[in-house]
């Protein structure tokens, strides 16, 4: 009898939903929950996957995860967002490709009972999820900034910065890492809100990488044409920092130029160990996964929201400068403890 | 025999009139005459606007763009696209084409890295699988667009997404870091070594991989050209019934196309390799494009049987020289993709115009 009314009962689910019916009737035992990420292929949305399932298995939530094709992929996103609503889920967790276009499905989730969180990448306006679990990627960029400007010492009035962003289209993760670095190598701003506005004449100039080696190393050449003095290289992430690196070495100046990174991959960390890069942010994007899980759970147990960190409008999950050559006045973890935290 | 013509005076009349046979009217003012070389040397287009394109660039950016640094770095950063696109050449040549060619790349050159580092395998033998993997894929595309006569854009868009679906699951989407490589198996960033020419104005660098793009459209344009089996490629392409009726094995045709495609898109991972350092499984995702791009602005038709693979060089080379000239002089970006948009369509347009004349 239980099984017939369960199977029932099931079919019937499945018919409601079919017709596009509110998904309470769905839920049944546990509670769901949905990671929806850039792409399932970056290692640092695979850690973050890795964090969400074992949290999940450990609290019992049943998790299903999508992701776009590449990043960027904005309708496979609202596609998982719909799917997610139709499923019933209690909470989502989601890596916007686009941060503004996105904002409508996930209104549509909320109104549908649904608790959002924002990983990783705010979403715009920031307001528009329930909570954001993310890197302080403005100050991840300028813990690398200081550490260049003190590595430099008095040589910083001189440098010669080459910058390597994320996209043309600046998504906010990429602005907010270069502004940091910018600040905290001591150079004005512009427009905070977008790069390539400076005025001052140590930047170079800004190319765009994709955030790949391939990208990286035609950024860096690009750059290198330009001004061939260039000896400090931001860069949005670690893979374009290994490709800004081969494309040094090709012209011969991979010793005496200063890449700093955001990212605290293992690939990354290995990087500053063998002198590839001088200092990268470490951020934890497992941390990120977990805490998220964690959130839907006390939200579909009592409805608690979780609370940003005191002082700004997201949850910070930590960021740590890895790096061998500690300088003063920027506090740094060696490349054995970024090891032994890395992800990917 | 009296005379034929004695009672056949009316015929009178035609003498003084033309006496030739029959003829078309040849009128060929200097635009026909354009038009006829552009048919015998569809090439001469993108090479005309190459030249032009470095001409402007240099008087716009004057010797920082004229320098052999600058000039040898455009083509090394076309290495990749110029060795793909000659895959592709052969097989939009043949009236198809294939979306596949960056996913079979990656691919290729993760099968390289990971035998050798997963599972310890000398790097000569890992590179031969990664050749072997290559031909399998063009193989697997061959056979469905020969035999079972799938689409030749439906069969690559498939293959596209199983090839880099099968990248991501077997790699884990784990990069080889360069300096492991090159402390491990220098063999695998061969095509990264160069060779560098001291010049006026600077130091020319010609990285294997350059060397080895142009090695592969010379030889490749002489296989087109002078071969029997070059002259078949363009027969399937141009009119696959009268070449199966002139006796050519249309479908055995096709297949071999596509496993030399998917071996050079091999070579191509190889080179990738050399060029970034690393194995990187997200590498190339938009070599399918930039390729078919190069094709395109190379003059080589989307309708099979006409065009040059040294058109494509100078396609690639063309997108190459705007992409680095606009860069330099400062421009956002997209008025990169913007003018090579206009480019392809003003391609596809002449290749249309082409078409018209009469051989």
């Amino acid at each position: 009898m239980t099984v017939r009314t369960s199977l029932l009962g099931t079919a019937l689910a499945a018919a409601t939903l079919s017709m596009g019916a509110l998904p309470a009737l769905a839920d049944g035992h546990s509670t769901a929950a949905c990671l929806i990420t850039k792409t399932d292929t970056n290692p640092f949305f695979v850690k973050m996957k890795e964090g969400a399932t074992a949290k999940a298995g450990e609290l019992g939530i049943t998790l299903k995860s999508y992701a776009g094709k590449v990043d960027g992929d904005h309708e496979s996103q609202v596609a998982a967002i719909e799917t997610c609503i139709a499923d019933g889920a209690k909470g989502i967790l989601l890596t916007a490709s686009d941060t503004k276009a996105i904002v409508p499905a996930v209104e549509q989730a909320r109104e549908a009972g649904i608790l959002v969180i924002a990983l990783d990448t705010p979403l715009e306006p920031i307001d528009s999820a329930d909570a954001t679990f993310a890197t302080d990627n403005f100050k991840a960029g300028e813990l690398i900034g200081a550490w260049a400007a003190a590595k430099l010492g008095d040589e910083a009035a001189n440098a010669k910065i080459g910058m390597l962003d994320l996209a043309v289209s600046q998504p906010s993760v990429g602005v907010l890492r270069d502004q940091g670095f910018l600040q905290g190598f001591g150079i004005d701003l512009g427009d905070p809100n977008k790069w390539g506005d400076e005025t001052d004449d140590r930047i170079v100039g800004n190319d765009v990488t994709a955030g790949n080696e391939e990208g990286g190393r035609k950024a860096m050449e690009n750059l290198l044409a330009i001004d061939p003095f260039i000896n400090v290289v931001y860069t949005i992430n670690e893979p374009a920092a290994a490709g800004a690196y081969e494309a040094l070495k090709a012209v011969g100046r991979e010793s005496d130029v200063l890449i700093v990174s955001v990212d605290g991959g293992c690939p990354g960390v290995a990087n500053v160990k063998d002198g590839v890069i001088g200092a990268t942010s470490q951020q934890y994007p497992l941390l990120m996964a977990s805490l998220g899980i964690e959130a839907i759970a006390a939200w579909a147990a009592d409805g608690t929201k979780p609370a940003p960190t005191p002082g700004l409008d997201f949850f910070d999950t930590g960021v740590n400068l890895v790096t061998d050559q500690a300088v003063d006045g920027v506090e740094s973890i060696d490349v054995a403890e970024g090891m032994d935290r890395c992800w990917g | 025999m009296s005379d034929p013509n004695a009672d056949q005076s009316f015929e009178a009349g035609l003498s003084g009139s033309a006496t030739d046979v029959a003829q078309f009217e040849e009128k060929k003012g200097p635009i026909e005459r354009f038009q006829h070389l552009l048919h015998v040397a569809p090439w001469m287009i993108p090479l005309i606007v190459l030249v032009a394109s470095v001409i402007i660039f240099g008087i716009a950016l004057g010797s920082k763009f004229f320098a052999p640094f600058t000039l040898t770095l455009i083509l090394q950063q076309v290495a990749i696209v110029g060795v793909v696109g000659a895959a592709q050449s052969l097989v939009i040549l043949t009236a198809g084409i294939d979306l596949s060619v960056g996913a079979i790349m990656v691919l290729s050159s993760v099968v390289m890295g990971q035998f050798t580092f997963r599972y310890g395998i000398p790097a000569p033998i890992s590179i031969l699988c990664g050749f072997g993997v290559g031909a399998l894929c063009g193989f697997i595309s061959g056979f469905l667009v020969a035999r079972v006569k799938l689409p030749p854009f439906i069969v690559t868009l498939g293959m596209w997404q199983i090839i880099l679906a099968s990248n991501f699951l077997y790699s884990a989407n784990e990069t080889i870091r360069s300096q492991d490589i090159e402390a491990n198996a220098p063999l695998l960033q061969f095509f990264g070594n160069s060779i560098r020419i001291p010049l006026p104005g600077g130091t020319a660098v010609l990285t294997y991989g350059v060397i080895v793009m142009v090695l592969l459209v010379i030889v490749l344009n002489y296989v087109l050209t002078s071969t029997a089996w070059g002259r078949h490629l363009y027969a399937v392409g141009d009119d696959p019934d009268a070449a199966e009726l002139s006796g050519v094995k249309v479908k055995k045709m096709l297949i071999s196309v596509y496993v030399l495609s998917g071996l050079i898109c091999a070579l191509a991972g190889w080179v990738l390799i050399g060029r970034i350092g690393s194995v990187s499984p997200t590498s190339g995702q938009f070599a399918n494009i930039e390729s078919i791009t190069a094709v395109v602005i190379g003059g080589i038709s989307l309708f099979g049987g006409r065009g040059s693979i040294m058109g494509m060089l100078f396609g690639a080379l063309i997108v190459g020289v705007f992409s680095l000239g606009l860069r330099m002089v400062g421009t956002d970006p997209q008025w990169t993709y913007l003018l090579i948009g206009v480019l392809i369509i003003a391609a596809v347009a002449v290749d249309q115009w082409i078409r018209k004349v009469s051989t």
